[in-house]
């Protein structure tokens, strides 16, 4: 076989190897990582959409906002936030583990994580219903009677929460992928992008809940 | 080997097979369905786009026989509706704003800058998905529920939340385009910020992947905004979430800024790449680097970021303040400055050039006089008291006509012809592209010129019916659309035939200097033999020749 | 194998131990419990100026230690920067039609 073959041959086999296996044979954390962020700024900007309209409206209905937001639980909001920030903390500590090569310690921070996502649901879920059994709701009885403003409120109120919620569990099915990942040993001390990756979609998750607490629940 | 040693024919001995031949895991349509090389995608999108591009094209030509004579010349009015709608959102949705970033930035683009693929090949795959998924969604909307869409491709509220017709299907087809969209986006910046071969710095990069790396950023930025605003809609419609619906105490005014907010940036995704292809074919054709490469570049930069600057120009008769529309109307001039530094920039590069008026050089030539008339008549809409004469007429009509079609469309011909031989290794008849070209130039003009004046004397954009005075415009522009259609189909027809039967090109047919150039036509699976080192600036003919003495002494 | 061992030194750059992350943590909390006693005060138009500017104080917490922003190459925060700048950009220019129009 000539040398030129070879090469072509040789190249036939990065190919294949790109193709089953990818980044171990290319890999690239730091594009990885920017490809992660430029697909962050497009999440910032859905939600910042929806930050226009509540900013405009909240110049419009300055008022309304205050009436409605009397009927948002300061109490649940304050212990989401705390839920979430914790569960932010303890991703990233899973990743200090994962370096130290402490498999099992960031599994387990990675638990609790998920469990915080859990819990924040839960806490979602009973917020909703309570609203939705008061009949505060789109096209609900109680809405009805409420002014412009206040339908307007509740209408930013429920998609924005309910976006972020759904946020909430991409980013559980992220962070448990790769939680199998880590089991398998996939990812490990020297090879944890994915990690990390998960752990900034995690906490940008964190960061607009982080406005949506007192855009929402603190207006007095 | 996995699959059996390659057959190496002996005059192929030190070259590698083209993407076309070369195996893969997968065989037949597979081989293309699950490929994840960038070249096979690109090629994917342009042939699933030509299909858009020419039903849209149709319904286009439709709506042009209507208009032939005053009253119901070929259908009832809800028909025209809908044929505008549709032709409104598979041309912008599905042609051209994917046009030229998903089909020449995935060729051509990784070669150019010395690159095996894109950096997330799965990605790119799922785009197109995406992209396919879109589109079906699109077609599917028009045979299922109450009807075609009929609001327009705009979907402005709160009409769009009211009528009957299936919208909610149509919209959530932008939905998912506009996903594709981003997706492409993000892996075309990173692409270019990662995989740039050693000594290709930003500065050395060919104008059109400048163009791609403006484009991908507004995609990336501007395409969520609009990607929120449709799913409100969405939501509006079918569980009643009061956001823009007045009957609740929303704002249409809103619906309308963030609809633009996009959707005015989205013009310069259309056109940012495609001016990157122009700047490409001058320096080609004219035998010389570009006149003011940085300049070029740059402008590219901020034509993306004054783009985003001028969306409340779509509204100044629409209600909005009178202080943002004093200001929308100063920034969007503003827009003029970086567009006037390419053109001058283009015409000082064509100066004292040995110019070649090959077919890729005659539609950039056209291009830039089709453009020049869409840019100018920008501006009489750029001020207000004249467009508050003008808003919602033929003139808009003809002004956005000539700067996409005319910008972008012309640029994706032009494109077509010029990276035609590397994408597919053959040659068309050059004498019948040039015919095809000046015969779809005249009858581009035709058919859009008398909208200008049209419009101006007041005839309404989106109108089925018109007073008996505006025929004679009408009758010019109808028979305008057979001989551009004509232009067109002889275009294709020729491409075809050299597809087919056309002499096989060499891998730089002509004399072009940038690094795509350099590969075999078709390229290699992986483009390169080996990642280039690049010493020379893209348009650089003097290096160009030295490193070929150079080799030439090396063997 | 450059490119190695800047990836090496780049996660050495913000491999802090635990209890700086901790730490962090711990000053989220006192944020968050500012913001919420600040809210029961009446400060009249300031309400929203004083709750935006906490969540933005702890945006950047959080971004620059847990998301890594402060150890981040350049590149990244010129790219953050672009996106902050346009999204305000956005919000800055609805409200110059806003402010202005006349009922």
């Amino acid at each position: 076989m000539s040398q030129d073959s070879e090469i072509a041959i040789h190249h036939q086999h990065e190919h294949e190897a790109h193709a089953h296996v990818g980044e171990h044979v290319h890999r690239d954390d730091m594009g990885s990582k920017m490809g992660m962020w430029l697909f962050l700024f497009t999440e910032v900007l859905l939600f910042g959409g929806m930050f226009i309209l509540y900013a405009a409206y909240r110049f419009t209905y300055s008022d309304a906002y205050k009436v409605a937001a009397e009927h948002l639980d300061t109490y649940i909001g304050t212990i989401n936030t705390i839920i979430l920030l914790a569960s932010s903390c303890a991703v990233v500590l899973g990743i200090v583990a994962l370096q130290r090569k402490n498999k099992g310690l960031c599994l387990g921070f990675l638990w609790f994580t998920q469990l915080c996502g859990a819990a924040f649901m839960v806490n979602k879920y009973f917020e909703w219903t309570h609203k939705i059994e008061l009949g505060i709701y789109p096209k609900g009885p109680a809405l009805a009677d409420m002014s412009e403003g206040e339908v307007v409120f509740f209408g930013l109120y429920y998609v924005m929460t309910g976006l972020h919620g759904l946020h909430i569990i991409v980013g559980m099915i992220f962070i448990g992928t790769v939680m199998v990942m880590i089991q398998k040993n996939k990812l490990t001390h020297d090879n944890y992008q994915k990690l990390e990756n998960a752990g900034l979609y995690w906490h940008l998750v964190d960061i607009i809940w982080i406005f949506l607490f007192p855009l929402f629940y603190l207006i007095h | 080997m996995a699959n059996g040693s390659i057959a190496v024919p002996a005059e192929q001995k030190g070259k590698l097979v083209d993407f076309y031949k070369q195996e893969s895991k997968h065989k037949g349509i597979w081989s293309w369905l699950l490929t994840v090389d960038h070249k096979r995608i690109g090629l994917m999108y342009l042939l699933v786009m030509i299909g858009f591009f020419l039903t849209a094209m149709t319904f286009g030509f439709l709506m042009r026989l209507e208009m032939l004579t005053p009253g119901q010349t070929i259908m009832k009015p809800q028909t025209y509706n809908t044929l505008f709608t549709l032709h409104g959102v598979i041309m912008v949705f599905l042609f051209i704003i994917p046009g030229v970033p998903a089909v020449f930035g995935n060729f051509i683009m990784p070669i150019q800058i010395g690159a095996k693929d894109v950096i997330f090949p799965r990605l790119n795959l799922l785009s197109w998905y995406l992209y396919i998924a879109g589109g079906a969604i699109a077609i599917f909307s028009l045979f299922t529920g109450t009807g075609a869409a009929d609001t327009g491709w705009t979907f402005y509220v709160p009409y769009s939340l009211r009528t009957t017709t299936n919208v909610s299907l149509t919209v959530f087809a932008a939905f998912v385009l506009g996903f594709s969209s981003i997706l492409t986006g993000l892996n075309f910046i990173t692409t270019i910020h990662r995989m740039r071969a050693p000594g290709m710095t930003f500065f050395k990069m060919p104008l059109f992947c400048w163009g791609i790396y403006g484009t991908a950023w507004i995609q990336v930025l501007a395409t969520p905004v609009i990607g929120i605003t449709l799913v409100l809609v969405i939501l509006e419609r079918t569980i009643g979430i009061g956001v823009f619906d007045p009957a609740l105490g929303g704002d249409p005014l809103l619906y309308q800024h963030l609809f633009w907010i996009y959707s005015h940036p989205a013009v310069y995704i259309m056109i940012l790449p495609a001016m990157g292809v122009v700047s490409d074919i001058i320096a080609t054709f004219s035998r010389k680097p570009i006149f003011g490469y940085t300049p070029i570049a740059m402008s590219t930069l901020a034509i993306a970021l004054v783009g985003y600057l001028v969306w409340g120009h779509h509204m100044f008769s629409a209600g909005t303040s009178d202080t943002s529309n004093v200001i929308f109307s100063l920034l969007t001039f503003l827009v003029a400055i970086p567009t006037g530094v390419k053109v001058f920039n283009w015409v000082a590069s064509l100066y004292r050039g040995s110019i070649e008026v090959t077919a890729p050089m005659l539609y950039a030539l056209c291009f830039i006089f089709v453009f020049s008339i869409g840019g100018l008549t920008g501006l009489v809409l750029g001020t207000l008291n004249t467009d508050i004469h003008l808003t919602d007429t033929y003139f808009v009509v003809a002004h956005f006509h000539y700067v996409m079609f005319g910008g972008m469309g012309i640029l994706f011909f032009a494109s077509l012809h010029y990276w035609f031989p590397k994408m597919f290794g053959r040659m068309y008849n050059e004498k019948i592209a040039k015919v095809a070209c000046i015969i779809f130039v005249i009858g581009f003009n035709c058919l859009y010129f008398p909208m200008f004046i049209a419009g101006y004397l007041g005839m309404p954009r989106r109108y089925y019916d018109y007073l008996p005075e505006f025929q004679i415009y009408h009758v010019i522009s109808t028979v305008g659309s057979w001989i551009m259609i004509s232009g067109i189909l002889l275009m294709f027809a020729n491409l075809l035939k050299g597809l087919r039967q056309g002499p096989i090109a060499p891998a730089n047919p002509w004399d072009s200097t940038t690094l795509e150039w350099t590969v075999p036509s078709p390229p290699p699976m992986e483009n390169f033999e080996e990642i280039p080192i690049v010493t020379r600036g893209p348009y650089d003919r003097d290096g160009l020749i030295e490193s070929k003495v150079k080799h030439q002494l090396k063997h | 194998m450059e490119t190695d061992i800047h990836k090496v030194e780049e996660h050495e750059a913000h491999s802090h131990g635990y209890g700086v992350y901790v730490l962090v943590f711990f000053g989220l909390l006192a944020l968050t419990a500012v913001t919420v006693s600040v809210a029961g005060i009446n400060l009249g138009s300031l309400t929203l100026t004083v709750a935006l500017l906490i969540a933005t104080i702890k945006t950047c917490l959080v971004a620059n230690y847990f998301m890594h922003v402060k150890f981040e190459s350049p590149i990244f925060k010129v790219f953050i920067a672009v996106c902050i700048v346009i999204f305000a950009t956005m919000i800055g220019l609805t409200f110059f039609d806003l402010i202005f129009r006349t009922p």
